[in-house]
């Protein structure tokens, strides 16, 4: 029965080739400007790290005060080092890492290649584990790495590959502007997106990372953060230089701790909390500290990682895919209506309702199918040309998967036969009688 | 043209009736909102930086080996003199940051030191007696550092300028209806500053919390010495791309123990395409998708007025018959259309101001003016009346004799 329905779809096609190619095309162009911008949208707020996320915690410290515009919901997005390392030496959560993002020249050792800057961040050995980083070659530093204040590095599989040519290089020395690092371990291709651990200074989606030292090194080394410092909390002029800066109350450094189950979660806000009120006692705030611990879902939402053009434009698209919709179902009545005569027909000649309702069902899944590649096709060359709307860092996560195509065809085909339904029950719902009559 | 037979008849096609008005309304909501977000996107992408970008480009340079501030204010010197050596090069200047760039300095501007929350925030631009005529800035009042007023200030110092120029944005914040050459203002933590001279127009850094401020900014006299720093050259007319490159090979022709990577040298054309880049693709994909959604619904209504037309044709015939005019038929079904259309633009204005309070509760936009629902109302209707021309002249071509000769 399906088959003779096609053929009946087809042949109608044939009658009335422009109502169906405006269709189609209608319904090529809405499928695929709201799969292009769903595209953009799914690359842009996925879970970066779907297994672990809901563990992950960064503690907030109001150390603004209300005088300086902070507000409970509003408190500082990340933390003064005296508070960061404060944090660190308590050891309250399974694991820490406090970590910021620095920037340094890489001198070849070759003689033949300039120097080139470098993107890396400075943090503990716990990061590794933590946030599930994939090794290549070698693995993390460890604990006493991080008290001795060890010259040590691990470096991504990009500069690995400019420096060594891939080769497993652990053991081997990197010099970052004028000091050697032995590098311990070669991140493999690991670089989750949003890069979550550094939202906060609006590198969420920034380029791979090209190494990973030691905080306590690059403390020592007096290494500038690359992200936000914000000084506002400070009300009187600091101290000079470089320990004058980490005693401040100027906010550059993330934190983040892992917190396995609920009761460990419990445990680290009363801590925290604790940690404020002895603030307050001994001083240093003047005003009830609140602090914050968000997980990173939370902070993704909080930090605003999506861009709002991602939002706006996805939701432009769904209306624009509603107002196909709509097309789609006035252009499919006023085709299935003008087959009354038809219709009256085969009821006469004994089709049921039934048949009738599926037979232009089956018509309308046919034309969602053409319409589904139509917008394949749209679809494969809005995605190609994301870079032109969005940031490129943005664009190049919006690709064509496997997902994605088939998403597309089942929105084109739905969508068809939800605009398919009420025409379909008029056809059906046609008079045989009256019909043959009037002819 | 009697308007009650037309209701009936309408009334016979409720179905059709109500997609077309559905379609025209939900058209209205979305084109209005887009529209109005592609004339603040253009505007906002259109503001002048007060920089002459024509000539100028910048070149960001980084240090090897870690230099001392005493290190860094030899190479910053020289790095100077070689710059100015260059052919082609007018005028130039060592900064942090730049009009549209990515990253830099903010502070709290207060009156007075004691003053709790700060007055409005600033951008701080590290600059010299050349920066006005580098940037191309104009003066409009007091007059530009000195060259003995510059001094040097090393990365962790506390910023204490005793005199600053700033842009007529803040001296308007500041200092309304009153002119701010020569009073004082407080830098962040700093004591007070005197205002010496101010210019027309100078952007911030581009960060997206930079938006409510983004003409308030303010320069300082000093040298930032840190293990780089960004140079902002001017070229002399038309040599600006001969510049670019000669620029940073003279720097490493005198000093190859740097950085300048193949993205640390651009010219301001360069740097506005980047800045702006999401809001021009935002205007163009909201003008797309206006464009086409109209093309949409005018097919819509040719769609559903055809199968109309067709469905009526004996109605037509009678009519005909009876001494309608081909003016009356063609009038009838634009009269239906107008209708319709009517109908639709009144839905969708709700829709429209509901969509944009969506809008601005979820994205922080602006409030929709009234304006841009008037203009989509009468595009929608001249785009109905457009559409339903074509079926309805060939309704009125229909011949009374031929359609009613099956009855």
């Amino acid at each position: 029965m399906l088959g003779y329905y096609f053929q009946l779809a087809l042949h109608s096609f044939r009658r009335s080739p422009g109502l169906t190619a405006l269709m189609v095309l209608i319904m090529g162009v809405g499928v695929a400007a709201s799969m292009t911008t769903y595209a953009v949208f799914r690359a842009v707020s996925g879970d970066p790290l779907p297994d672990k996320s809901a563990q992950l915690f960064v503690p907030q410290i109001d150390n603004l005060g209300p005088q300086n515009g902070s507000t409970r919901n509003h408190l500082p997005d990340a933390l003064t080092y005296r508070d960061a390392m404060a944090l660190m030496r308590a050891r309250v959560g399974k694991r820490q890492t406090a970590i910021y993002p620095v920037v340094d020249n890489v001198v070849p050792q070759d003689g033949a290649h300039r120097a080139f800057t470098a993107n890396g961040y400075a943090a503990y050995a716990d990061f590794f584990p933590m946030f599930e980083a994939r090794f290549a070659y070698g693995g993390s530093w460890n604990d006493s790495d991080d008290q001795q204040r060890a010259n040590v590095i691990i470096i991504g599989s990009q500069l690995n590959q400019k420096l060594f040519s891939g080769a497993n290089s652990v053991g081997r020395m990197l010099d970052l502007n004028g000091h050697d690092y032995r590098i311990v371990g070669v991140i493999d291709d690991w670089n989750p997106q949003p890069r979550f651990y550094d939202v906060n200074n609006g590198s969420g989606f920034a380029d791979t990372p090209d190494f990973y030292l030691p905080f306590t090194r690059a403390v020592d080394l007096h290494m500038d953060t690359n992200g936000n410092n914000s000084c506002s909390g400070s009300s009187k002029p600091m101290a000079p230089g470089w320990d004058g800066w980490l005693q401040s109350e100027c906010v550059w450094v993330s934190l983040w701790v892992e917190l396995p189950d609920a009761a460990a979660v419990q445990r680290y806000s009363e801590f925290l909390s604790g940690y404020a009120a002895q603030q307050q006692s001994s001083g240093r705030f003047h005003w009830v500290s609140h602090v914050g611990l968000f997980d990173l879902t939370d902070w993704l939402d909080h930090e605003g990682v999506v861009p709002p053009e991602a939002k706006v434009s996805l939701l432009v698209a769904a209306g624009f895919l509603l107002v196909c919709l709509v097309n789609t179902i006035g252009l499919l009545l006023a085709k299935i209506m003008r087959r009354a005569g038809e219709i009256g027909v085969r009821r006469a000649l004994g089709a049921s309702r039934g048949a009738i309702y599926r037979q232009f069902i089956a018509e309308a899944v046919m034309v969602g199918v053409a319409g589904g590649v139509l917008g394949l096709a749209l679809t494969a060359a809005g995605v190609l040309s994301t870079d032109l709307l969005f940031e490129p860092e943005i664009a190049r996560l919006a690709h064509t998967n496997v997902s994605l195509i088939g998403l597309t065809l089942l929105v084109s085909i739905f969508a068809t036969v939800v605009a398919a339904i009420y025409p379909a029950w008029r056809a059906a719902r046609v008079q045989p009688s009256w019909q043959l009559k009037s002819q | 043209m009697q308007i009650k037979p037309i209701l009936r008849a309408l009334w016979h096609h409720k179905a059709g009736t109500v997609l077309i008005v559905l379609q025209i309304a939900l058209t209205l909501a979305i084109v209005c909102n887009s529209l109005f977000i592609i004339h603040q996107r253009v505007v906002r992408l259109s503001r002048p930086s007060g920089v002459d970008e024509d000539h100028v480009l910048m070149i960001q340079n980084q240090w090897i080996g870690s230099p001392t501030p005493q290190q860094a204010r030899a190479l910053m010197s020289s790095d100077l003199e070689t710059l100015r050596r260059t052919p082609g090069v007018a005028d130039v200047f060592a900064s942090n940051a730049y009009p549209l760039g990515s990253g830099g300095w903010s502070k709290g501007v207060r009156y007075t030191m004691d003053q709790k929350s700060a007055t409005s925030p600033t951008a701080i631009y590290f600059a010299d007696e050349h920066a006005l005529s580098t940037l191309g800035l104009t003066l409009v009042a007091g007059r530009n550092f000195r060259s003995e007023e510059v001094g040097q200030m090393a990365a962790r110092d506390s910023l204490m300028p005793k005199v600053i120029i700033i842009t007529k944005a803040l001296a308007d914040k500041l200092f309304p209806g009153d002119s701010a050459v020569g009073k004082t203002i407080c830098i962040g933590n700093a004591p007070p500053s005197t205002i010496i001279g101010v210019v027309d127009r100078l952007q911030t850094w581009i960060g997206s919390f930079s938006d409510a401020w983004v003409e308030r900014s303010t320069l300082v006299p000093f040298r930032l010495l840190m293990s780089g720093t960004t140079y902002l050259v001017r070229a002399r007319p038309g040599e600006l791309t001969e510049v670019a490159q000669a620029a940073p090979k003279a720097l490493f022709a005198a000093n190859p123990l740097r950085v300048i990577g193949p993205k640390d040298v651009q010219t301001f054309s360069q740097i506005r395409a980047a800045a702006y880049r999401s809001d021009r693709g935002m205007a163009i994909l909201m003008g797309v998708i206006c464009l086409v959604l109209l093309a949409t619904t005018a097919a819509g209504i040719v769609g559903l007025t055809s199968f109309w037309v067709s469905q009526r044709r004996k109605h037509i015939g009678v009519r005909r018959a009876l001494g309608a005019t081909r003016g009356d038929i063609l009038g009838y079904f634009c009269t239906e259309n107008l209708l319709i259309s009517f109908g639709g633009v009144m839905v969708g204005a709700v829709l429209a101001v509901g969509l944009n309070l969506l809008l601005v509760d979820r994205f922080e936009m602006e409030r929709l003016s009234l304006a841009y629902v008037v203009v989509g109302t009468v595009a929608l209707l001249l785009l109905g009346q457009s559409a339903v021309f074509v079926p309805a002249l060939r309704a009125s071509r229909l011949s009374p004799a031929e359609v009613t000769r099956s009855v």
